[in-house]
């Protein structure tokens, strides 16, 4: 119990060791629930036309006519060494494809929480400034406001009504499909970066803004609100009296001095927040047709894709636990009283 | 006390009375301290006399004769149009939302799916709230380690944990998607994934109640178990439980709108908002209001209950009161009125 390197390792250690068992318990209720009610995927994933002989290839090709019990283990023991199963539609392996997808998702995710740093911390320092006065009823309005709105409406009002009139694209994250080699990260803002292409540039922001914004505009309230409560216990500490007294503007005051303490808890929060936008960006994805791990899993759900949803669903597991871990360890090193335990 | 003595009857009538106002100057209180808060209460309580009319007219004038239904028109029923695939016709004074594509009035689909929507928010919200409370209570009173309650109490924290690692969209979504589409396997799919944020708010309050002087006095006088986490215990949890119920309806009314809006949750006939949406999300350039009206329907609904739930937050935690209170001009701000509430 201390604040060592040793000390943070065995909290990491801990944390990854307790992942096993909830990833197993994930695994099982999603397989249990699809296997137990869908007796014949087959009859779904090759069509009402197909000849019987079809169907008996593909019950024979991906085991579905074995116990559940068998598939259960098979696919556990599988997953274990690396394969993921394959993709009924096309017979690619599914971790590959998910893998491919993940930076869209991630770049996107990335930007959502930036636009939700930038917008919502500010709104929060306004509104807890200004506590319970108009402003502050102004800001609580805006940010239930956008609680309020699920996000298939705000994105397809966006994607929708709102791209056109600027003249945004509202689907996948290039114009036009780039060079083979031409990605070198699968990060469109990145890679034109690294490309030194101002235009490919442009064209990526103007890809990313509307769904980055869909996704950031409906969870301002998570920043805002934490900003909020956390100056609110700030504000009347004795060394903001003091800046206030000795003739500091406002500006600085609130930036400066105490917005710096009250950021710790702000930031621990942006941190689980990527892991429940998660939850959006299948639907955000499927709208703007976003070429990521949300639009694959909306398809494979609708499309009885087993193999796909299952690895959606650990691949999600993962990416959530790594940012609740990114954001506690990131909480111990900002805030030095915290020790790892 | 004066000379006269009052029979017992009477006294204790007006006991309850007094109680009763008292109460409600308690409710008032709280509602007066914060205008959104109050604006949130009255919509609340006139989307659920609307509901409750919609459902109980036709019922109550069923009984005498001919239901009357308090909608213009029936929700499925096609008006009067000359190119049937192209009879929207914009807001009127005769349909006040407009009609949709196939001439169906939008004012009255949007209404009829009013009940619906918000006994399924009420429902699955309160399920969770018994089931988690129920869970919670037990995994926070009896966790001594080492007996028979501990070891209950880790077996619950496990299983609540592995659900609160995922987001429960993507989880509801996998598990509706495979048990076969419909209003039923959408309900039992949150209803599954929903219980598990009640378990682990319920278990902290008990925690940081049941070590208070007032519990172990009354275990010092020899108050069972079973009594002490009923009236000591539970009774002063019931605050935040209340607020983040309020705050949850309004959560849940949008995940099962998003379910039905990716079109695996209600059938296409039965008007609802998430569902109505996702159907004439093509329109929203050339008839808009048919996206609009059941946006905005459900929209305000849950701005309703999350202006409620936000402000009782606000003013029923100590911590963010006392900030209040300190921080603006206007001392005295919800404390009274939190204090009886």
């Amino acid at each position: 119990m201390g604040r060592s390197k040793v000390d943070l390792a065995i909290f990491v250690g801990k944390r990854v060791v307790w992942f096993v068992p909830v990833l197993f318990g994930l695994i099982t209720i999603t397989f249990f629930a699809g296997h137990a009610s869908v007796r014949n995927p087959c009859a779904v994933w090759v069509g009402p036309h197909a000849s019987p002989d079809t169907v008996r290839n593909c019950i024979e090709y991906f085991g579905v006519n074995r116990p559940v019990w068998d598939q259960y283990t098979g696919y556990l023991s599988n997953l274990f060494q690396g394969n993921w199963g394959k993709d009924p539609q096309g017979g690619q392996p599914v971790l590959p494809i998910i893998l491919t997808l993940f930076p869209a998702t991630i770049e996107l995710l990335l930007a959502a929480l930036f636009l939700m740093v930038v917008l919502g911390i500010p709104l929060g320092v306004i509104a807890a400034n200004a506590g319970g006065r108009w402003p502050d009823h102004l800001v609580r309005l805006f940010y239930l406001g956008g609680w309020a709105t699920p996000a298939y409406l705000g994105a397809v009002v966006l994607a929708i009504g709102i791209g056109p009139v600027l003249g945004l694209p509202n689907s996948g994250d290039f114009s036009s499909t780039p060079d083979p080699g031409w990605q070198l990260t699968h990060m469109s803002i990145l890679d034109s970066i690294l490309r030194l292409d101002t235009g490919a540039l442009v064209d990526a922001i103007a890809h990313l803004i509307l769904p980055a914004a869909s996704l950031a505009l409906l969870n301002l309230g998570i920043a805002t609100r934490m900003t909020r409560s956390s100056m609110l216990e700030v504000l009347p500490l004795d060394y903001v009296k003091t800046a206030r007294m000795k003739g500091l503007s406002d500006f600085w005051v609130l930036y400066k001095h105490a917005l710096r303490n009250s950021l710790i808890s702000t930031v621990t929060v942006l941190g689980t927040t990527a892991g429940s936008l998660l939850s959006w960006i299948v639907v955000v994805e499927e709208i703007f047709l976003w070429p990521g791990i949300g639009k694959y899993a909306f398809d494979s759900i609708l499309s009885y894709n087993f193999a796909g949803t299952l690895g959606v669903v650990v691949f999600f597991a993962i990416v959530v636990v790594v940012a609740n871990l990114v954001s506690d360890v990131l909480y111990g090193v900002l805030d030095p009283r915290v020790e790892w335990r | 006390m004066g000379e006269t003595v009052q029979p017992s009857w009477l006294s204790g009538s007006r006991t309850r009375l007094w109680s009763a106002a008292r109460a409600a100057r308690g409710l008032y209180r709280v509602l007066r301290a914060n205008p959104l808060t109050f604006v949130g209460f009255l919509m609340v309580a006139f989307i659920a006399i609307l509901a409750f009319l919609i459902v109980a007219v036709p019922f109550v004038t069923g009984l005498f004769g001919p239901p009357v239904s308090i909608l213009p028109h029936d929700p499925n029923e096609l008006l009067p149009c000359a190119i049937p695939t192209e009879c929207a016709t914009s807001p009127s004074a005769q349909y006040w939302f407009g009609t949709d594509n196939v001439g169906r009035d939008m004012f009255s689909r949007v209404l009829a799916a009013l009940p619906l929507d918000l006994a399924i928010g009420f429902g699955v919200a309160g399920f969770a709230l018994l089931v988690g409370t129920g869970l919670g209570l037990v995994a926070g009173f009896w966790d001594t380690p080492g007996t028979l309650g501990g070891a209950l109490s880790i077996a619950i924290m496990r299983i609540t944990d592995m659900f609160l690692a995922f987001p429960s969209l993507v989880l509801a979504l996998a598990i509706a998607a495979s048990l076969g589409r419909g209003t039923g396997p959408a309900l039992i799919a949150i209803m599954i994934t929903w219980w598990p944020f009640y378990v682990r708010l319920v278990r902290g309050e008990v925690l940081a109640v049941k070590h208070l002087p007032y519990v172990a006095a009354a275990r010092a006088a020899g108050v069972s178990g079973i009594q002490i986490l009923f009236r000591h215990v539970f009774r002063n949890i019931l605050e935040p439980l209340v607020v983040y119920y309020t705050m949850d309806v309004g959560t849940v009314i949008v995940t099962f709108s998003t379910i039905s809006f990716i079109g695996i949750g209600v059938p296409p006939t039965v008007p609802e908002w998430g569902g109505m949406v996702e159907a004439y999300e093509k329109l929203l350039l050339t008839a808009p209001w048919t996206v609009l009206a059941p946006g905005a329907a459900i929209f305000l609904t849950v701005l309703a209950f999350s202006l409620l739930g936000d402000g009782l937050r606000d003013i029923l935690d100590p911590r963010s009161r006392r900030a209040l209170v300190q921080t603006t001009t206007a001392p005295g701000l919800a404390s009274k009125g939190a204090a009886e509430a």
